[in-house]
């Protein structure tokens, strides 16, 4: 099994979401996160004060998967997060252990 | 002569009671008629100034700090709310308008003896002595509220309470009764010694706590951590709300000042509106070319700072002063907050200093050069500012500048020494750090996750 997990632009989301509909894969977890990569931030000014933003919003997705089907997830996942500028974000990809369905103790892909 | 004395007498005898009692009855309708009208606005105009620091400042503000925060400044605000309104009936209306000395009232109107029905014919005589009473007293809560700005984030909520009661019964009561009470020392209908021009409170509300603010930000020091900590506004929002509340709620402050529903009233708001228009645009146009973006926060500061610079001209000056008044108040609000305070280093975190200090104090000066007996004719004919031929008006505006600068100086230097000894004015660094909705209240603003 493999997890794969992806920090993208939030507005990427959606569409991120929908291509993973699109090829079957139906159970992720998002998460609001802040962060920076190469993409340096911005300068915000209230009333002269000038605040280095450099921390900007992303949203982070994790998923697990299959290790047959990783490849395909990850190059959706990349394709449908793209818009090509810097600040698209990073997949990493993990090995996992184990999965546990806390409903009925099935376990490994089964869980999944 | 003496006939036409003799047949007035006569013509009086002749008439008949009936007719005399009608007359009588006229006499009375028409006076309650504009007693009604009269009434009927300064009732308004209290509830609207009232407003303005519940919810007005208090979103204002509330919004410019973080979010941390943001129920503790709006607790500065609210509080007054009560704690001035007991003391103004205890205390406060006999200090700040009974006769007495010129730089105070006596103990006449003690727990509101006296304050009844019956118009005061020296304040109102068309309202409820009632009306003017509480009126005033809206006056009296937001003017210490405004100070709250500068020591934002870091003051004991004890040392808050402690502090602003001596500061009305020391700066503001005493500075209210010279500018406004009968006989005080700056009373331009009422027999001062130097009548200076102060409408709606540019000496007595803004620069005395405009300047108060900026003894407090150096006494208490700056946040930790200013200016390296990103101390951004955490909502701007809350900040628009705040500002378009106290520009509605300032239509009672100023055009109530002339205390009666007439014509003078709607100059005032007149001169009001178009100063504050001016105001926004002078700040963002000054933004814009010396910062590169027209912040929001810039277009609803120079709202602010017009309405203050405006404030003790807006019953004395007409519409295009008013607009001239207002450009000048949103560029050197301005560059007070942007460019001289940097200079500087002191940490007026809300800006108290630079908009009601500056600006009332530009408001104050400019009065004395646009005054025009065309809008306020209370001279009988005479000159009143400089437009009128006369610039000796400028002379009294500055006597009154510098009293109230020299009054909110030494008074908020003493009653700050005074509450460092009683209990501490500044909250721990782990409460700052902490913040002081959970140090000081044991509440958070936001909790979203519940």
């Amino acid at each position: 099994m493999r997890k794969i997990e992806a920090i993208i632009q939030p507005h990427k989301l959606e569409d991120a979401k929908e291509a993973l509909k699109n090829i079957g894969v139906d159970g992720m977890t998002i998460t609001e996160v802040r962060g920076h990569g190469r993409q340096k931030g911005h300068t915000e000014v209230y009333r002269g004060m000038e605040y280095k933003v450099d921390l900007l919003p992303k949203v982070k997705l994790e998923l697990v998967v299959s290790n047959a089907r990783a490849d395909e997830v990850i190059r959706t996942l990349a394709t449908a997060a793209r818009t090509g500028k810097i600040g698209d974000g990073k997949i990493f990809v993990y090995e996992v252990a184990d999965a546990v369905r806390i409903r009925n103790d099935d376990r490994g892909e089964a869980a999944l | 002569m003496l006939l036409v004395l003799t047949a007035g007498v006569s013509l009086a005898q002749s008439i008949p009671p009936d007719i005399a009692k009608k007359l009588d009855d006229l006499d009375k309708a028409t006076k309650s008629a504009q007693m009604a009208g009269d009434n009927a606005w300064m009732l308004t105009s209290s509830a609207l100034v009232l407003m303005m620091t519940g919810p007005g400042l208090a979103l204002f503000y509330g919004g410019l700090v973080r979010k941390k925060n943001v129920l503790g400044t709006m607790m500065h605000s609210f509080i007054l709310m009560a704690t001035v309104s007991i003391l103004w009936a205890v205390i406060g209306y006999s200090l700040a308008f009974a006769e007495g000395s010129p730089f105070i009232g006596d103990f006449r109107y003690v727990f509101l003896h006296g304050v009844g029905a019956d118009p005061n014919a020296d304040y109102g005589a068309t309202i409820p002595h009632q009306t003017y009473m509480i009126y005033q007293l809206m006056f009296a809560i937001i003017t210490p509220a405004l100070i709250s700005g500068a020591f934002a984030e870091r003051m004991k909520f004890s040392a808050m309470l402690l502090f602003m009661t001596l500061w009305s019964l020391i700066v503001y009561f005493p500075m209210a009764h010279m500018v406004w009470g009968k006989g005080g020392l700056l009373n331009a209908a009422l027999g001062g010694k130097f009548p200076a021009f102060d409408f709606a409170g540019g000496t007595v509300v803004h620069i005395t706590s405009g300047v108060s603010a900026l003894v407090c930000a150096l006494y208490l020091g700056k946040r930790d951590n200013y200016p390296d900590e990103s101390m951004r506004p955490h909502s701007v929002v809350l900040s628009v709300i705040g500002a378009c509340l106290l520009w509605v709620g300032w239509f009672g402050f100023n055009a109530g000042s002339a205390v009666a529903a007439g014509s003078l009233a709607s100059s005032a708001f007149i001169a009001t509106h178009f100063a504050t228009a001016a105001a926004v645009l002078g700040w963002m146009t000054i933004e814009w070319m010396m910062a590169g973006k027209p912040s929001v926060l810039g277009a609803i500061s120079g709202a602010v700072a017009g309405l203050v610079a405006i404030t003790p001209a807006s019953g004395f000056v007409k519409p295009m002063p008013a607009i001239l008044i207002g450009v000048a108040a949103g560029v050197v609000c301005y560059l007070m907050v942007a460019k001289v305070k940097k200079m500087f280093g002191y940490d007026d975190a809300l800006d108290a200093f630079g908009v009601h200090g500056m600006g009332g104090t530009l408001g104050a000066l400019l009065t004395g050069v646009f005054a025009t007996k065309e809008v306020n004719d209370l001279r009988m004919g005479k000159p009143m500012g400089m437009v009128d031929g006369d610039s000796g008006q400028i002379l009294n505006q500055v006597i009154a500048v510098a009293i109230s600068w020299a009054l909110a100086i030494v008074g908020t230097l003493i009653i700050l020494k005074i509450c460092d000894v009683v209990c501490g004015v500044r909250v721990s660094k782990e409460q700052e750090t902490e913040g002081l909705d959970l140090s000081m209240h044991g509440e958070e603003g936001y909790n979203l996750e519940s």
